[in-house]
């Protein structure tokens, strides 16, 4: 841990055993931890299943899709609005996070939403999500 | 056959300032602990049990024993649970009381948020890593205020419920807070005012939220033998509960708060049933706050507050529920942005029959007190006392 790249960023460095997790994130991937006693996954990530009390959990990629579970505009004197949000994933877990690349009159209480990583200033990246009409992917034709 | 009391509230007192500049949070502990005992007729020589939380000098008990010089200490409880937790010491003090391990219980809150030019609903919080959620939550630059607008959002969707609905809460506050020289906020609030204010976190308005103030609380708890010895009218701890509402590892319904827990082993504790409540207090460090519980704790089934709090539901005099006599946290205070402490000072004050005659409740034999701590999906904290009045 010491040695990585990551190592500066205090919310990383915390909990070296969550490195997978920021290693994927940094490749713009979203992954869960899935207990491999009960196969039920969580949030927020920790080593131990919250469900079964196993302690065999691995890393699973993710769909990066969800729903948007409610949400509100902060307002800051000076600073720009922002988005705070939950998000339902479609593997189940609600997350807390922000809502980007989207205007609040457009946001609707379960419209569906993807995932985009962007860098914190402490260093790693975060997932925050989009409404699913700005995901370039879901534009695209689908793939035969 | 009465109730077997195990402790008794014997002193309660709320310190008077909203703004204190030129005054440490420890003096004003100093001050809160002195007040109450002086109500109770006793002084801190008497104290052997001292409460306190995470204000009281970085939350390690000893050191505020030591400022406070407490030469009989043999019982020291810092349980931190966020604003709630003197309501929980509430129980706390009780047990102890009842095992033996003390004959006098001081709880304290202090602080000057209000001093220190914080802004805790809407300012961006630096999350210390340490929190197992942390680096879940601190690039979202979430506020108190955001979390708590997002339950409004959801509560409407899911009920119907609307904004007016929730300005009623207000609206009651500020009627019983016009009677409180020591309110922040003096001034009648009415719908519109409140429906006007400036948004905070939408749907939230800056009148939806608590108000932000200096100051600090105590109460004092003895075993039933001194209770009876002193001249203060006796208000008995039947029954009290807490709770750590887990964010249920992602699983969480949003609108479910901890007083579904701490509110029903109150009650089971008390023997009692909501309808029994003659005067409710409770934390309303938001208006939502104030509804989700309200459904949490009996008082209407779920997702019918909106309905519940319309029309003057809450306001002494009026309604069925007088809630919140003092102004609570939305008009009155809310010291060191914790509004457990004033929630059981007011209920006692009722149940004395101290209140302002203006909001006093007639014959108030059973009153509840109830809050969160922390905050909804990140370790929110919960507790519950019922209170009653023997005469």
């Amino acid at each position: 841990m010491r040695d990585h790249a990551l190592a500066g960023d205090p919310y990383v460095a915390e909990y070296p055993e969550l490195l997978p997790f920021w290693e994927a994130a940094g490749q713009g991937t979203l992954v869960l931890p899935r207990c491999l006693s009960c196969g039920q996954t969580h949030w927020h990530p920790r080593m131990h299943c919250p469900w079964c009390r196993s302690g065999r959990i691995t890393w699973e990629k993710a769909t990066g899709r969800g729903t948007l579970h409610t949400f509100t505009v902060i307002h800051r004197r000076d600073a720009p609005d922002d988005l705070l949000a939950y998000v339902a994933l479609a593997e189940g877990p609600l997350m807390l996070t922000r809502i980007v690349d989207a205007d609040a009159e457009a946001l609707r209480i379960g419209m569906p939403v993807f995932v985009r990583f962007m860098p914190t200033p402490e260093g790693r990246h975060a997932p925050f999500f989009a409404p699913l009409a700005a995901d370039p992917q879901a534009a695209a034709p689908p793939v035969r | 056959m009465s109730f077997p009391h195990p402790a008794f509230i014997a002193g309660a007192f709320e310190h008077p300032t909203r703004h204190a500049p030129d005054k440490s949070t420890a003096r004003l502990h100093a001050e809160c602990a002195v007040g109450a005992l002086a109500d109770a007729g006793l002084s801190l020589d008497d104290v052997d049990g001292y409460f306190c939380a995470a204000d009281a000098s970085s939350g390690i008990a000893p050191l505020m024993a030591d400022y406070l010089h407490l030469p009989r200490l043999r019982h020291v409880n810092g349980t931190e649970m966020g604003g709630c937790s003197y309501i929980a010491h509430v129980g706390h003090a009780a047990t102890a009381i009842a095992r033996g391990q003390c004959d006098v219980a001081l709880i304290t809150l202090a602080g000057r948020p209000r001093s220190s030019g914080q802004a805790t609903g809407t300012e961006i919080r630096t999350i210390p890593p340490e929190r197992p959620a942390s680096p879940f939550e601190q690039a979202y630059r979430w506020t108190v205020a955001g979390i708590y607008g997002m339950l409004a959002r959801r509560h409407m969707y899911e009920y119907g419920t609307t904004m007016e609905q929730f300005a009623w809460i207000k609206v009651s506050a500020s009627r019983h807070a016009q009677h409180n020289p020591h309110a922040l906020l003096r001034r009648v609030f009415t719908l519109e005012d409140v429906l006007s204010s400036p948004l905070v976190a939408d749907p939230l308005r800056r009148a939806d939220c608590c108000v932000i103030t200096d100051g600090g609380g105590a109460l004092v708890l003895v075993k039933p033998e001194i209770a009876r010895a002193l001249k203060r009218p006796r208000v008995g701890v039947r029954g009290f509960g807490e709770t750590v509402r887990t964010n249920e590892a992602g699983r969480l319904d949003l609108l479910q708060t901890g007083a579904a827990v701490s509110g029903k082993r109150a009650f089971e504790m008390a023997g009692l049933t909501p309808s029994d409540v003659r005067y409710a207090s409770i934390y309303d460090n938001f208006t939502i706050m104030v509804a989700l519980q309200l459904e949490d704790l009996g008082f209407c089934p779920k997702g019918e507050s909106g309905r519940f709090v319309a029309d003057g539901n809450l306001m002494a005099g009026v309604g069925r529920l007088p809630w919140n006599t003092d102004g609570g946290g939305l008009c009155s205070n809310h010291p060191q942005n914790r509004g457990g402490i004033t929630k059981v000072i007011e209920a006692v004050r009722q149940l004395r029959g101290e209140a302002h005659p203006a909001v006093q409740i007639r014959d108030c034999d059973i009153a509840l007190a109830s809050g969160p701590g922390l905050v909804m999906g990140a370790g929110h904290a919960h507790a519950t006392v019922v209170l009653e009045r023997l005469s």
